[in-house]
């Protein structure tokens, strides 16, 4: 058994109520590592064959939660969330923070493989090896703050009851869907905590749909055995140093952000990404601070950085709202994006985003896609259900925020996110309006834009990455290079939080994973050939797809039509994206990847990879995509 | 600063915790060799997402928890004024946790002895992780005739305080 792992995971289906231990092979850890790596082997295992027919929202998705051998010993605990992703119809490893992954790890399981769809509301509790399927009738329905409060106290009291004379037990760590899960939201999140979110990828509809409220984890164990204890303290020492020097992160998070990307580097989504610039100082970092801010930091397990803060509004009509800071993302998509630029505002819509169990960066989105159609006299008030949607109006955005989180009269609508929105009201409205939705692949844009080249992203980030318009995991030139999708692929499959990596050389993070599994693994054997086989493996359930949405790589690896319309204001008014200049870099980018020229990946590179089961079933694809 | 050896105290100020749980980590990497959440001597709980803080021994001047001992295992050391479990003396009995104002001292997880904090021979571990994050919830300070026990208490009860203190009137709806 390789060291760093539990070496055991939990495979529960919620069909027949069976749970049951599995294990993989060595090779398949060694190759796979964990997280969004092994998310994609174990897809493709087991749905492979008919993905293409598989809905993601039906009884037989997978969905996975994982850890890798990092999680818990890296500073900044997190866990992957995966499975057949109901915006993209690929695979998303999407990462939520918190001490759930070391919780589970404690427990003796490296992650949970669930299957099929339970009869009625229930949720997993797992105490080390013992782990049943508890009822949560009185849990359904209920938003994210209650769910957490009525959990932590049952399971405490459950623990007290079956361990009398332990003392005093910890908090469990739980994973859990709000309201917008339970109704199969494309924009759901799983989350953690409050205001903790796995929200690219859309796994809360997926949990939703199988009836699975949540997963609540107490482990009493160490975590797993390392190769090298002395190697991985020291380790920590120095991923902890290096955070403790970055001032900016520690002290406002992300939260100096939402004033700065606008204002500075014109790449803040402004009213639907009309503009991408503002210079509105009441949104400063300093204005969150004094008026909101309640606690300046909040960490998940080992985490220097503290990157999260707690917000509450303590005066006026928003009174009592509570969130996170909010971070950059929330605060762009449920502030300027919106029109909207106080904190109080701001706080209040990403405080009900987190009770419903949203995604504030995709449901911010939609909610933007609506304002814009809305503004453009295509959307009117009648087709919203009286809702007056003007920019800046914090509770007409929250009105129509629950009516998605419900399913209700045109909730129901823009519940299926952005793209799939788009394609309905331009089938109703015969206008086309996919010119003013901002995604890629079905999942809404980060609030990174590309447009006056000041801000990470490059022109085919997007466009080309396999988790589309995810922020945290974007394509870049070189491939091989430190701002590749590969690298993006170690953080989320050795499961840790990126954040605290960032100013570490790639060695450090090597080490560590030697220090740990006591394997060692070069930057070139990472990008070639196990990164780049994950990477492959998304990239071909991405283009199998189905099965209500199919992308072509020659219509759909492509920026928003946005993108290419020039800045209207601002330092770099004027600044788009060159259509030209995003069809070179393709080129450029294919040709790197093994891809052929209509983006599917060359049966040599495959065949390279050790993927010809791959190779195979991507041929019905590839003479679609030639013509 | 403190002398060498001279009895100590683990000063704390429970709302400036970031839950970061370093101290956990250095906790039982010190006591255990392994990063092990639920050795650790302290203990952060999350009861409310926010309210985080450190649960552990608050050294009372009156040991209630040794005097309920039914077999010597607990004994104070003179030198750091800490409480020593004798774990082959333990019988996993609980009547220390039942003493203790705070139902601090908890079992071990896998071992037949109770975990109560020992003050690491008088440089504790959670207080050097806690101080290099610049926040610093813990501190090293002589031990002195104070009121220490006033902070064995319940985790229910220090978290209804800090909701209250940071929630307001909020806190009811989460507590």
């Amino acid at each position: 058994m390789i060291l760093g792992y539990s070496g055991k995971f939990l495979e529960v289906n919620l069909t027949t109520g069976s749970i049951r231990e599995i294990t993989f092979d060595d090779d398949i850890l060694r190759d796979y590592v964990g997280g969004r790596g092994l998310a994609t082997k174990i897809l493709w295992d087991r749905l492979g064959n008919k993905w293409g027919t598989i809905d993601p929202l039906g009884p037989k998705n997978t969905l996975l939660f994982l850890t890798g051998p990092l999680t818990g010993f890296f500073p900044g605990g997190r866990t992957c969330v995966s499975g057949k992703s109901p915006q993209s119809n690929g695979v998303v490893g999407s990462t939520v923070g918190g001490e759930f992954g070391v919780e589970l790890r404690c427990a003796g399981y490296d992650g949970i493989i669930v299957i099929g769809e339970a009869k009625k509301p229930s949720y997993l509790f797992v105490k080390d090896s013992d782990v049943e399927l508890r009822d949560a009738g009185h849990l359904w329905g209920k938003d994210a703050k209650q769910t957490v409060k009525i959990l932590t106290k049952e399971c405490r009291e459950l623990l007290k009851k079956r361990f009398p004379r332990y003392g005093e037990f910890k908090e469990p760590a739980i994973l859990y869907v709000g309201p917008a899960g339970e109704n199969k939201v494309r924009t759901a999140v799983v989350a953690a905590k409050w205001a903790h979110a796995a929200g690219y990828g859309g796994y809360g509809a997926v949990m939703g749909s199988k009836r699975l409220k949540a997963v609540v984890v107490k482990g009493t164990g160490p975590l797993p055995a390392v190769a090298d204890m002395k190697k991985v303290k020291r380790l920590i020492q120095v991923v902890c140093d290096n955070a403790y020097e970055e001032e900016l992160w520690r002290r406002w998070g992300t939260g100096a952000a939402g004033y700065e990307v606008g204002a500075k580097t014109s790449s803040e989504p402004v009213r639907n990404w009309q503009d991408e610039w503002h210079d509105e100082r009441s949104f400063g970092v300093d204005q969150f601070e004094d008026r909101v801010w309640i606690k300046q930091f909040w960490s998940d397990f080992g985490c220097p950085t503290c990157c999260l803060k707690i917000a509450m509004v303590k005066n006026g009509k928003f009174k009592g709202a509570i969130t996170d800071n909010p971070d950059y993302e929330l605060q762009a998509y449920l502030g300027p994006n919106l029109g909207i630029f106080t904190p109080e505002e701001n706080v209040f819509l990403a405080s009900l985003i987190d009770d419903l169990g949203l995604c504030g960066i995709q449901t911010g989105n939609v909610l933007g896609f609506a304002a814009e159609l809305f503004q453009r006299k295509i959307l009117t008030k009648e087709d919203l259900d009286g809702i007056e949607l003007k920019w800046g109006d914090a509770e007409a955005f929250a009105a129509l925020a629950k009516k998605i989180a419900f399913r209700e009269g045109v909730g129901d609508l823009l519940a299926e996110g952005t793209y799939r929105a788009a394609l309905k009201i331009e089938k109703t409205k015969k206008v086309d309006v996919l010119q003013y939705a901002v995604q890629s692949k079905g999942i809404g844009i980060g609030a990174h834009g590309i447009r006056s080249d000041k801000d990470y992203p490059e022109i085919i980030s997007y466009a080309c990455s396999v988790q589309g318009g995810d922020h945290t995991s974007i394509a870049a030139l070189p491939l091989s290079g430190s701002g590749s999708e590969l690298w993006e692929i170690f953080n989320d499959s050795a499961v840790y939080c990126n954040f605290n990596s960032f100013g570490l050389k790639r060695k450090v993070k090597l080490d560590f994973y030697k220090a740990v599994t006591g394997l060692e693994l070069t930057p070139d054997e990472w990008c070639n050939p196990k990164a780049l086989r994950i990477l492959h493996l998304q990239r071909a359930m991405l283009l199998l797809g189905g099965p209500d949405l199919k992308w072509n790589p020659k219509i759909h690896d492509d920026n928003p039509p946005r993108f290419y319309k020039p800045l209207p204001s601002g330092p770099y008014k004027g600044k788009r994206v060159l259509k030209v200049k995003v069809e070179k870099d393709k080129k450029k980018y294919y040709k790197e990847a093994g891809w052929d020229e209509s983006g599917i990946p060359e049966s040599g590179t495959l065949r390279k990879l050790g993927l010809q089961d791959v190779d195979k079933a991507l041929n019905k694809i590839r003479h679609v995509a030639r013509v | 600063m403190t002398k060498e050896k001279e009895p100590i105290w683990i000063a704390r100020e429970l709302s400036r915790c970031s839950g970061c749980r370093k101290c956990e980590i250095a906790c039982s990497l010190y006591h255990e060799k392994r990063i092990w959440p639920e050795a650790s001597r302290i203990r952060i709980f999350m009861l409310v997402p926010g309210v985080e803080f450190p649960h552990f021994c608050a050294q009372c001047e009156d040991y209630p928890c040794v005097k309920a001992c039914p077999v010597k295992a607990l004994s104070v050391s003179e030198k750091t004024g800490a409480i020593l479990v004798k774990f082959n003396k333990c019988t996993v009995c609980g009547k220390c946790i039942d003493a203790c104002p705070g139902r601090i001292p908890h079992m071990h997880p896998t071992e037949k002895h109770v975990l109560i904090c020992n003050l690491c021979r008088g440089e504790p571990q959670c207080v050097k992780v806690c101080r290099e994050g610049g926040w610093n919830v813990l501190k090293k300070v002589s031990r002195a005739d104070r009121a220490y026990k006033l902070y064995a208490r319940k985790p229910e009860e220090t978290t209804r305080d800090l909701a209250v203190k940071m929630y307001g009137e909020k806190a009811e709806e989460l507590l």
